[in-house]
């Protein structure tokens, strides 16, 4: 009888041989690993941004792909950013009314629903909803350009990839997602005002005039401006992840998921840094 | 229909533009040059070198290094020792606008084409023109694309996009979209894998058409042996990363290497 109780018959059942566990030191590859992996990641995107910083100063400009990306990141993205503006607006109008009427506050509502789009949620939305959008669908094209060897091809023609793909879109980012921000507010604002004054009458002068009172361009403008990093975190990452794709269609399905979620998860982390930076600077 | 092409092209091999020794510097050389791909030897310090109107033909088996080859003479790899020098000039070090300077002087035909699948044929042999001469009228671009396309038969298919076309067909976009700054290099990875023997044939003659009209220095990386006959003067056969043999078919046909007999026998 073998070790499991069975007979042993030549070649079919041998005696049970226990394997021997090695957890630690498989533990230990896969912590060097990551520590490789994740050190090796930074390097690269180090190298990457100084390529493309450095091709996007040079001349030739590449204007008309730039405009290209501007319509592409800006335009395209619009009505999305405005639907979600809408969303939130009226989400913040059904919470903020209800909330302080329960504390008695309810003139408080037009700064509330203001300061809470203006400063908070719009940049935020505004990024993740780019993010979403924009960087899935940069990281995706560069993929596809870089496995099909288009990406090769622009580069054998003696153009720089960096500076016409990658500055370009990058840039667009950085401009584009200011302005997009300001519409994500506009269209918060407008839509949390309308759920108030379906319930209580209250005129949008009026609205303007409580929710904006006191405040100075100082409270808003960095609040604005800062997802220009944003767009610089989006931007960078998914033509990072997107040229440096390797393996067929595969590769680039792993680019396009990559781009969005780090480019969100460090757009969050870049928020807190920039909320920190904002409340030193312009207090 | 085949044998028809194949005597019309072999009979133009004859016709073949003599390569041009002026006594400088090979068009292109490579000199001792060492590739590996984690850790696996691809290239094994290889040196070959092509002079202006010259057409050398690479073969070898699948995986010996050939398109590596192509890619690290046009740059988009770096060799891990050795050099490459383009017209006396080595490319090591180079930055990527420097080495575009020198890209500007060589046409590279991808093994897939690689056209730009967003851009119309037409625009894919302006893409070239459009960022390269930018002097150059709007009109007098077009014709010249126009032209190009005329070259390689396929005027009349210049709105289509790369997915409407057939593999040969894109293979000759992507051959006028190299041939569109008037390059003294060509490199031809594969140009006819994948084909059918008269599109094979067309594409053949096709290049020995452009090289006896322009007098390029060409390299062409291929397993086809009869294509390789048909457009080259001089073939280089590699094995494991080495020059097995190198010279004209008939060198290759009296060697006694075994390998070299047993790749002509196969072929």
């Amino acid at each position: 009888m073998s070790d499991r109780g069975l007979t042993p018959v030549a070649g079919l059942n041998p005696p049970f041989q226990p394997r021997r566990v090695e957890f630690l030191p498989s533990v230990a590859n896969y912590a060097t690993n990551l520590f490789n992996g994740f050190f090796e990641w930074f390097g690269s995107l180090g190298i990457f941004s100084w390529q493309v910083l450095r091709a996007a100063v040079t001349p030739p400009y590449e204007w008309r792909e730039l405009v290209r990306q501007l319509d592409e990141v800006g335009s395209k993205s619009l009505p999305l950013v405005a639907m979600a503006g809408a969303a939130i607006g009226v989400i913040l109008s059904l919470e903020a009314r209800y909330s302080l009427s329960r504390f008695g506050a309810k003139s408080m509502f037009p700064a509330t629903l203001v300061y809470s789009v203006i400063q908070v949620m719009g940049p935020v939305i505004t990024g993740l909803v780019v993010s979403g959008r924009v960087g899935a669908g940069m990281g995706a094209e560069l993929a596809s350009m870089k496995v099909t060897e288009q990406i090769d091809a622009i580069e054998a023609s003696a153009i720089n990839p960096y500076r016409l793909l990658a500055a370009t879109r990058i840039l667009a980012c950085i401009v584009m997602l200011p302005l997009l921000t300001i519409a994500t507010d506009t269209t918060a604002l407008l839509t949390g005002w309308f759920a108030q004054a379906m319930v209580e009458p209250l005129s949008f002068r009026q609205f303007i005039a409580n929710g904006f009172n006191n405040a100075t361009f100082s409270a808003f403008l960095p609040q604005t401006f800062k997802t220009a990093v944003y767009g610089l975190i989006i931007g960078l990452i998914a033509c990072f992840q997107g040229m440096r794709t390797r393996g067929g269609a595969a590769g680039v399905g792993r680019a396009a998921t990559n781009s969005v979620v780090l480019a969100s998860l460090f757009l969050i982390l870049a928020d807190v840094v920039l909320v920190k930076f904002i409340l030193v600077f312009f207090p | 229909m085949r044998e028809t092409n194949m005597a019309t092209a072999l009979d133009t091999t004859a016709k073949q533009a003599e390569p041009e020794q002026d006594g400088l510097a090979p068009v292109v050389a490579v000199e001792k040059v060492f590739k590996s791909f984690a850790g696996r030897k691809v290239l094994n310090g290889i040196s070959l070198s092509v002079n202006r109107g010259e057409t050398l033909a690479v073969l070898g088996r699948s995986g010996t290094g050939k398109s590596v080859l192509l890619r690290l003479i046009i740059g988009l790899d770096t060799p891990d020792s050795g050099a490459i020098r383009i017209h006396g000039h080595a490319t090591a070090g180079l930055a990527i606008d420097q080495m575009g300077e020198i890209r500007k002087k060589m046409g590279f035909l991808f093994q897939h084409a690689a056209l730009y699948d967003s851009l119309s044929v037409q625009d894919n042999v302006a893409f070239p023109l459009e960022h390269h001469r930018k002097d150059m009228p709007k009109s007098e671009r077009a014709d010249r694309v126009r032209q190009l396309l005329a070259e390689v038969g396929l005027e009349r298919d210049m709105d289509k996009m790369p997915s409407d076309i057939s593999g040969g067909m894109q293979k000759r976009v992507g051959l006028a979209r190299a041939l569109a700054l008037e390059p003294a290099i060509l490199l031809l990875d594969e140009p006819t894998a994948g084909l059918d023997p008269i599109s094979s044939g067309e594409i053949d003659e096709l290049v020995l058409k452009l090289q006896r009209e322009r007098k390029m220095a060409s390299i062409v990386v291929t397993h086809d042996l009869h294509s390789a006959r048909t457009i080259a003067g001089r073939l280089a056969l590699l094995d494991k990363g080495d020059v097995v043999i190198e010279g004209t078919f008939e060198d290759l046909q009296q060697s006694d290497i075994g390998f070299v007999k047993e790749f002509l026998k196969q072929s």
